[in-house]
């Protein structure tokens, strides 16, 4: 019998055949560590331990609250660059250098086939370039400093598999939202995500990552799209050398789930369940405060063009505050270099630093009682962004920008 | 008997240890009293030592925090039975060693005000609604429930 991708990879690394179900103990190529660094840290002294084993495979990224919002997080982050200096991790991304998930794929960390294990649960993005990457704890970071090695369980894999085409004014965040919404919160629980697209569109390296972004809110352990042509591309090869990485033809999948791309249509997740989908019609006039555009799920280039498109010559509402995160300095540049900031600073949007912003609610626009915000973030849980009684909808940075617009949540298909 | 504590499906990481405390909370009785508090505001008051939580499907989706995990622990809860977890709390929980069984059919029966105990060397847990056995866990997992958690167990192996 075949091997599905995440089987071929567990089998690589374990030097021999593994299974879906088996546990095994693996060496990852890297292990991603944020602002918990500093607890991570903190760590070692309990274990008995001192030194990182390999700390050429630790990836650190200050991005969750960043510049410091307090002394209690500048003391943090200060621990941290104390410690990479003295276990001569190279590997150090400080504050405004963008959100970790970024990081990894913008800088190549993630490449197919490695194993990338990270103590944030959206570790799944890197799978867009044909990675297995999956979220961890900290005492289980701090672990793989010391050892190298973790316990892992190989997943059953669960395909999705696209046809068709998206409209214009439909976006792959529409699309990942469809499927949570059709799944659920916990629709892939343990499970890999195989993405792939059969006929049309050609997925960017942006869309992928929204989507294995968007994998851990299915439950999933790990996404991936299996790296082809445009990662070959995106990584500078000439040639796609990864084929041998795909799953084979009689691979076992625990479930299949089709979806014709055409039939998506702009989405809004209501408050406080992020598969609680809703078509943005049927929650057109809700009034909102506060509209995001950013972090690790949609701030890159491709997200700001996509708002920068609606807001062209338009304003932001006068009640409403447009905050805008690049996912990195990299697209924060990028972005000064095409216009964006100008035309997003015309239409009346905030232009904050690289890094989570109010993702987690700890500052850069927390929200007030009774506030209500759209984002173009993965999580709407009660409380995230500030008090338990503001509110948070998720969509896609159309959607975002065209209820900027309005003052209240509004489709950006009249935009178009 | 620990008394039960039941909640419905997808309780998420930032109502079991809101996001906005995981920098700057980390005495453990301090995240004690913030355990749960968006979703039950008298949980932390009302939770004894021995309780045990009883939830839907999915607990603990969200953040990889293991504040979440050991916000419970700290306030003495002995196990979490609930449909299904999300994984990363799954593992955290492990590597906290609190116990978290997936049973579906105890979770649906048990409620608010029934009593139960958890015998992980018998694998059974013990109710006022009946008993429900779990499979033993796999030795990788065993071994770090048996030291005590995954920081106990990494200093034993570097103690050697
Ligand atoms: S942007 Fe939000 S979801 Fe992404 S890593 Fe930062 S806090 Fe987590």
């Amino acid at each position: 019998m075949g091997k599905t991708f995440s089987e071929k990879v567990f089998s690589g690394k374990a030097g021999r055949d593994v299974r879906a179900g088996e546990i095994v103990t693996l060496e990852p190529d890297y292990i991603l560590t944020h602002d918990n660094t500093a607890a991570i840290l903190r760590k070692l002294p309990e274990i008995g331990a001192t030194r990182l084993k390999y700390p050429e495979r630790a990836v650190v990224v200050l991005d969750h609250v960043t510049p410091a919002a307090d002394s209690t997080h500048a003391a943090n982050h200060k621990s941290i660059r104390e410690f990479v200096a003295d276990q001569g991790i190279h590997n150090f991304y400080d504050v405004g250098r963008g959100v970790c998930h970024q990081i990894m794929v913008e800088e190549h960390y993630a490449y197919p086939g490695r194993l990338i294990l990270g103590s944030d649960s959206h570790t799944t993005t890197a799978g867009a370039v044909g990675a297995f990457a999956a979220g961890i704890g900290r005492t289980e970071a701090a672990g793989i400093w010391v050892t190298g090695e973790l316990w892992l369980r190989c997943p059953d894999t669960m395909r999705i598999v696209f046809r068709g085409k998206l409209r214009r004014f439909a976006s792959s965040k529409d699309l990942a939202l469809t499927i949570i919404g059709r799944i659920g919160a916990d629709g892939a629980l343990y499970r890999a995500v195989e993405f792939s697209c059969e006929t049309g569109d050609q997925f960017s390296i942006s869309d992928r990552m929204a989507l294995c972004n968007l994998a851990a809110e299915m439950g999933a352990k790990n996404g991936y799209f299996a790296p082809d042509e445009t990662v070959a591309e995106f990584l500078g090869e000439t040639r796609n050398e990864f084929r041998h990485l795909r799953s084979d033809p009689d691979a076992q999948y625990v479930e299949e789930l089709a979806f014709n791309l055409a039939e998506v249509e702009p989405v809004v997740a209501a408050p406080h369940a992020v598969d609680n989908i809703h078509p943005v019609g049927d929650l057109a006039g809700k009034r909102i405060d506060q509209a995001l555009v950013g972090t690790c799920t949609n701030g890159r280039i491709e997200d700001l063009r996509s708002a920068a498109n609606v807001l062209t010559g338009r304003t932001v509402a006068s009640h409403v505050r447009l905050l805008v995160f690049p996912a990195s300095a990299k697209v924060y540049r990028q972005a000064l270099e095409e216009g964006i900031v100008r035309t997003l600073l015309d239409a009346g949007a905030v232009w904050m630093n690289p890094g989570c912003g109010p993702c987690l609610g700890a500052h850069e626009g927390a929200l007030a009682p009774g506030e209500v915000c759209i984002s173009t973030a993965n999580r709407n849980f009660k409380g995230r962004m500030g008090h338990p009684d503001s509110e948070i909808y998720l969509a896609s940075p159309a959607t975002v920008a065209a209820s900027a617009i309005k003052g209240e949540i509004a489709s950006p298909e009249e935009y178009f | 008997m620990g008394r039960i504590f039941k909640y419905g499906d997808d309780v998420n990481t930032d109502v079991l240890f809101p996001g906005k405390h995981t920098y700057t909370v980390t005495d453990p009785q301090e995240m004690a009293q913030h355990a749960l508090e968006d979703l039950d505001p008298e949980f932390a008051t009302k939770v004894k030592p021995g309780d045990i939580i009883v939830a839907g499907k999915n607990f603990g989706c969200g953040s990889s925090r293991e504040q979440a995990v050991l916000a419970l622990k700290y306030s003495g809860v002995a196990a979490v039975i609930a449909e299904s977890f999300a994984r990363i709390y799954y593992r955290n929980c492990i590597n906290s060693a609190l116990p978290a069984l997936a049973l579906p059919e105890a979770a649906r029966a048990l409620n608010s005000g029934d009593e139960a105990e958890v015998d992980l060397a018998a694998g059974v847990v013990r109710t006022s609604r009946g008993e429900y056995t779990f499979a033993p866990f796999p030795p990788e997992v065993q071994a770090i429930l048996d030291a005590g958690g995954l920081i106990e167990y990494l200093r034993d192996r570097f103690a050697k």
